[in-house]
């Protein structure tokens, strides 16, 4: 029914991509907010992190300011960086927000993108307070700031895998007429969907189709949920 | 063949590539079985097209394309030969690039060094236009670090060991911070790299002349020749590197904008990454080399003068013989 480019559900900011096994990947880019949040923990655990060894090193005389600026640099330059090469994309905030960088083609942050994106931040805070991001992350449909345009990178949802729906057991009942595949896969969606629903919306929906398979409004929830289990087959 | 029959057949395979990507994702790579992973990645890939194909249920749609998004993560994972990549760098690649790379390096140091010569000789001949650039507080505190009527050459008599080290640290920090600076704003049109190479190469500059003019110049120069070498070469090359930046953005050629800063950053992040390298080598010389005062004059020129041919030479020869990679 639909065409085969337009995407199979038009309302979610999914960001596709096709890997060369010919199969399409769908990235759930993360917002202003959950990235802000994110940004906020590491800024955090950074400052903490510092105060601490700060303190510490103060007691040690010069070699230990000397220290001290060193670890300050590589704290506020390289803390972001490794933690993306070597975690999988995630810093500390970001992996409690479950988000992750990835390259724009799905895979994984290498170093060259993750510096590019990191050292570009200072723009991002440009004039003041991250505006410059914050305008470019509210602008672009994946929610890139400007070091992640210039990275090519893309920050996203850790989907959580979902858990396979077993449909209650019953009476199959084959379509009085064949079924395109949309509409498969409609039904088929609505009884795995069911539980989830109050049994009044169920009514409310399967009534819609009542008149189109010639069926009694008040039997139609049985009757489609016997068609799922014909189309899913028995296991 | 209906859903539940093609998940019977291939639930088993599906569990084991599931428990191999947890095991991957944790970095436990013993538990993975790691040498069937690319060919379970595939299976699944071909599982998942043939489930959307075939209008299976969302919901088993949904789980493949999970399973097949993180086996994608695992398999595509970036090669970590972190000492390998930084030794070629260091020996062959920085260089080469510096090379390739001579139009913008050519522009930025004719930028920075232009800046800080004019400004300099400007200063020698017409002293007091210093005022209008250095702030006075920053004067004076030149004027003191480098004053040679004071015991020995200035503050750095006093230094001891203890403080080589603070200013070890504090050199790295200030220095390749303002490199990364120059760097970043270059994202700006190329505007912030050319302000920042210009801004700088005229207060050094200025400085450089001030003191020269006032008679400060033997203690100044022969602190400053040694790591200027890396320091000012490194400044210039993290110029140069974000005026890529900006040239991508206004003459993008046959790309599109973003194709084209894309393309010019990937390049650009290795000049700073060779950039921050030279001024750790800077902040080292700087600290325990500058400052020592149990040395000549003349050998502490001779020395500088060696440096600044060192940095010619690699620049300009190091990795030629492998230039054909």
């Amino acid at each position: 029914m639909s065409a085969p480019n337009t995407p199979a559900y038009p309302l979610d900011n999914l960001h596709r991509v096709e890997t060369p096994e010919g199969i399409d990947l769908n990235l759930h880019p993360a917002g202003l907010v959950p990235r802000a949040l994110a940004f906020a923990i590491d800024l955090a655990i950074r400052a903490v992190l510092l105060i601490a060894l700060g303190t510490l090193l103060a007691m040690l005389g010069g070699f230990g300011i000397g220290l001290g600026a060193m670890l300050l640099f590589a704290v506020q330059w390289t803390y972001m960086v490794v933690f993306e090469v070597f975690n999988q994309g995630r810093t500390p905030g970001k992996q409690w927000l479950g988000l992750q960088v990835i390259h724009d083609d799905g895979t994984p942050v290498g170093w060259a993108s993750s510096l590019t994106r990191n050292l570009l931040r200072f723009v991002d805070l440009l004039p003041f307070g991250y505006f410059f991001g914050v305008i470019c992350c509210l602008w672009h449909p994946s929610f890139k700031r400007l070091g992640d345009l210039a990275a090519g990178t893309l920050v996203i949802h850790r989907q959580p895998a979902p858990a396979s729906v077993q449909l209650p057991v019953g009476p199959e009942r084959p379509p009085a007429r064949p079924l395109g595949l949309d509409d498969q896969r409609t039904l088929v969606a609505f009884a795995e969907r069911a539980p989830s629903l109050s049994p009044e919306r169920r009514q409310e929906l399967a009534e819609i189709l009542a008149p189109r398979f010639g069926v009694a409004p008040e039997a139609m929830e049985s009757h489609l949920m016997d068609m799922a289990r014909y189309l899913v087959g028995r296991s | 063949m209906r859903q539940a029959h093609f998940e019977r057949l291939h639930r088993p395979g599906w569990n084991a590539f599931q428990h191999s990507l947890l095991a991957l994702e944790k970095g436990r790579r013993q538990d993975a079985a790691a040498d069937r992973f690319p060919a379970d990645y595939r299976r699944l890939c071909h599982h998942l097209a043939l489930a959307e194909s075939r209008g299976y249920s969302r919901q088993l749609v949904d789980e493949l394309r999970n399973l097949a998004t993180r086996g994608h993560q695992q398999l595509y994972r970036h090669r970590s030969l972190l000492m390998a990549k930084v030794l070629g760098f260091i020996t062959g690649g920085f260089p080469r690039l510096v090379r390739a790379e001579r139009g913008v390096v050519t522009c930025a140091f004719a930028l920075f060094f232009g800046a800080l010569l004019l400004t300099a000789a400007w200063v020698v001949l017409f002293p007091e236009a210093v005022h209008a650039i250095v702030p006075p507080e920053q004067l004076s505190e030149m004027e003191a670090m480098y004053d040679p009527d004071e015991t020995g050459h200035g503050r750095f008599a006093r230094r001891g060991s203890d403080t080589d080290w603070s200013m070890f640290g504090f050199y790295i920090m200030n220095n390749i911070g303002i490199a990364f600076q120059t760097f970043a704003s270059g994202l700006l049109l190329g505007l912030g790299s050319l302000f920042f190479l210009l801004f700088n190469g005229i207060t050094i500059g200025a400085i450089a002349g001030h003191l020269t003019a006032i008679g400060y110049h033997q203690p100044f120069w022969s602190f400053v020749i040694g790591h200027g070498a890396f320091e000012l070469t490194a400044i210039a090359l993290a110029g140069a590197a974000g005026l890529k930046l900006g040239v991508s953005l206004i003459a993008p050629g046959h790309r599109t904008r973003l194709r084209s800063l894309q393309h010019a950053a990937t390049r650009a992040i290795r000049l700073v990454a060779g950039a921050a390298l030279f001024l750790l080598v800077a902040a080292f010389i700087e600290a325990f080399w500058s400052s020592t005062q149990t040395f000549d004059v003349a050998f502490k020129y001779a020395i500088g003068a060696l440096l600044w041919l060192l940095v010619g030479l690699y620049l300009g020869f190091a990795g030629r013989s492998r230039a054909t990679e």
